[in-house]
């Protein structure tokens, strides 16, 4: 899945106006987790070389929350005032308990979204999806060629995308696709605009790539031209154009290419709380990168103390913690001084600016980037697909060579 | 008025859309795929009232009656719906 499915979304920005923390003493927190991501498993079928997950996610694969677990998990945060649930991984479907999850959701008035690679959606399990209540379904797609789809996942699994969608679309869901865009496809937006035309979409996200964990490793591979994306974005809007209100479609920018830092997951603690397959409770996708921060685990003091107690989650509420540039800009309260796991990565320093910002003394962290993306040499070296195997090798430092400039991989 | 609501116009909500109550955030709600919007009391008591039946003028005879205090309520209500379709969290039905 991609971390910008649920980074960037329009409704996010307006749900924020009405969440704010104010920047005042940050262990006080009138906050609600209105969404409540469950990363329910780290096992997956694909071996996307985008992916956000963690490069040594095989440590977190066998000490998964058991239903039982979740469905708490489920009924605390829904008490916090958590609304938006989403059941994501790795890929959920690997788990023979996610009807039970769905029911529970519906029961506890969550609006749930399951975001699937597809695979493993079959007739049966999609009926029990909508008998049990889950309200709509994020299906990833790749491209409109069966060769980069099989490539970029590193499966056979064009055929299969098309049938998963006409089957979301047979049992009345709407159509959620999400487009990961990198080097490989953005030369085939139009394409994959009409193919999601086609398929009946009703949403469609083109996530540019954001680069952590995997995508991180594969940077250099993974990159397109500053020149690519504004054609990109271009056509996207002529799209946009065209199809007007019937398929809304999301152009969700990369920051490299932006000269203000996103404000990332809305603030931390904000509004965003994921619980991962094995029960730790994050304030955004990556930030088990971040050193010296212990996150706390379902399994210990339950989601409430998380959330408002922890010492994690107030970690970088408010402005307190930021250091100069960010502390006297007066665009900090927009931006909140960037993403905490792209500084860290990238500088070494978790409070630093975020080196997208042009303010940042670490900018030229990203312009470096984007001339090695360019680099013939380095361009050549094979991408590292997501894989068990690859993910040992991190978690050993085995791999090290390809991490070595980014400060907390693996 | 950019989608010249008429007092007959039928208005429903916009299908994989879902409208509630929610107590934590002492307000209603409407959700779809990958957001939710928070609604103002006001706003609210306009999409309570549409069940795919009632005209818009019905509505503003109802929420007249309901709050005979309010003054001029009827442009804000015309306003709503307007905002409403231009963000397509209503299908008009009729």
């Amino acid at each position: 899945m991609t971390q910008a499915s649920l980074g960037d979304s329009v409704v996010q920005k307006e749900v924020h106006a009405q969440a704010q923390n104010n920047g005042v003493a940050a262990n006080i927190t009138h906050t609600q987790p209105l969404w409540l991501l469950a990363e329910v498993t780290y096992r997956c079928p694909l071996h996307c070389a985008f992916c956000y997950n963690p490069t040594d996610y095989d440590k977190h694969t066998q000490n998964e929350l058991s239903t039982e677990q979740w469905i708490q998990a489920l009924r605390d945060a829904r008490k916090m005032g958590a609304i938006q649930l989403g059941i994501s991984g790795g890929e959920p479907l690997l788990r023979d308990d996610i009807e039970d999850i769905v029911i529970e959701a519906k029961k506890l008035g969550y609006y749930s979204n399951l975001i699937t690679s597809g695979v493993g959606l079959t007739e049966k399990r999609i009926q029990a999806f909508k008998e049990g209540g889950l309200d709509h379904i994020q299906l990833s797609m790749h491209d409109i060629t069966e060769e980069i789809n099989n490539f970029i996942t590193n499966t056979r699994t064009f055929e299969l995308k098309k049938k998963v969608a006409a089957m979301i679309k047979n049992h009345g869901y709407p159509m959620v696709l999400n487009v990961v865009i990198h080097r490989y496809n953005i030369g085939h937006i139009k394409e994959i605009l009409e193919m999601a035309e086609a398929l009946g979409a009703d949403y469609v996200e083109l996530a540019n790539t954001q680069y952590y964990g995997w995508s991180l490793v594969n940077r250099s591979q993974l990159m397109p031209l500053k020149e690519q994306i504004d054609e990109a974005e271009r056509i996207t809007n002529e799209f946009r154009q065209k199809v007007g209100n019937k398929m809304k479609i999301f152009f969700v920018v990369p920051d490299y290419f932006g000269n203000r830092p996103k404000k990332c997951m809305n603030g931390w603690g904000e509004v965003f709380m994921i619980v991962t397959a094995n029960g730790d409770v994050l304030p955004c996708h990556s930030a088990r990168v971040l050193p010296n921060i212990e996150f706390p685990n379902v399994r210990d003091k339950g989601l409430e103390w998380a959330w408002k107690d922890s010492p994690a989650f107030n970690k970088y509420r408010g402005d307190d913690w930021m250091k100069e540039p960010c502390r006297s800009c007066p665009e900090k309260e927009n931006d909140l001084g960037g993403c905490r796991c792209q500084a860290f990565l990238l500088s070494g320093d978790a409070e630093s600016a975020d080196p997208v910002c042009s303010l940042s003394p670490n900018h030229h962290l990203i312009e470096q980037a984007i001339e090695e993306s360019k680099n013939p040499q380095i361009q050549a070296q094979p991408i590292i697909f997501r894989t068990d195997k690859n993910s040992k090798k991190y978690a050993s430092g085995e791999s090290k060579e390809r991490v070595e400039d980014f400060h907390a991989l693996p | 008025m950019e989608n010249n609501i008429q007092p007959t116009d039928i208005y429903a909500l916009a299908f994989h859309h879902r409208f509630q109550w929610e107590e934590a955030q002492n307000s209603y709600v409407i959700l779809f795929p990958e957001g939710m919007v928070k609604l103002h009391g006001g706003a609210g008591e306009v999409i309570k009232r549409l069940d795919g039946k009632v005209s818009v003028a019905d509505v503003v005879a109802d929420l007249k009656a309901t709050f005979p205090d309010a003054q001029d309520i009827e442009k804000d209500i015309l306003g709503m719906f307007d905002l409403a379709v231009g963000k397509a969290w209503l299908r008009k039905v009729n």
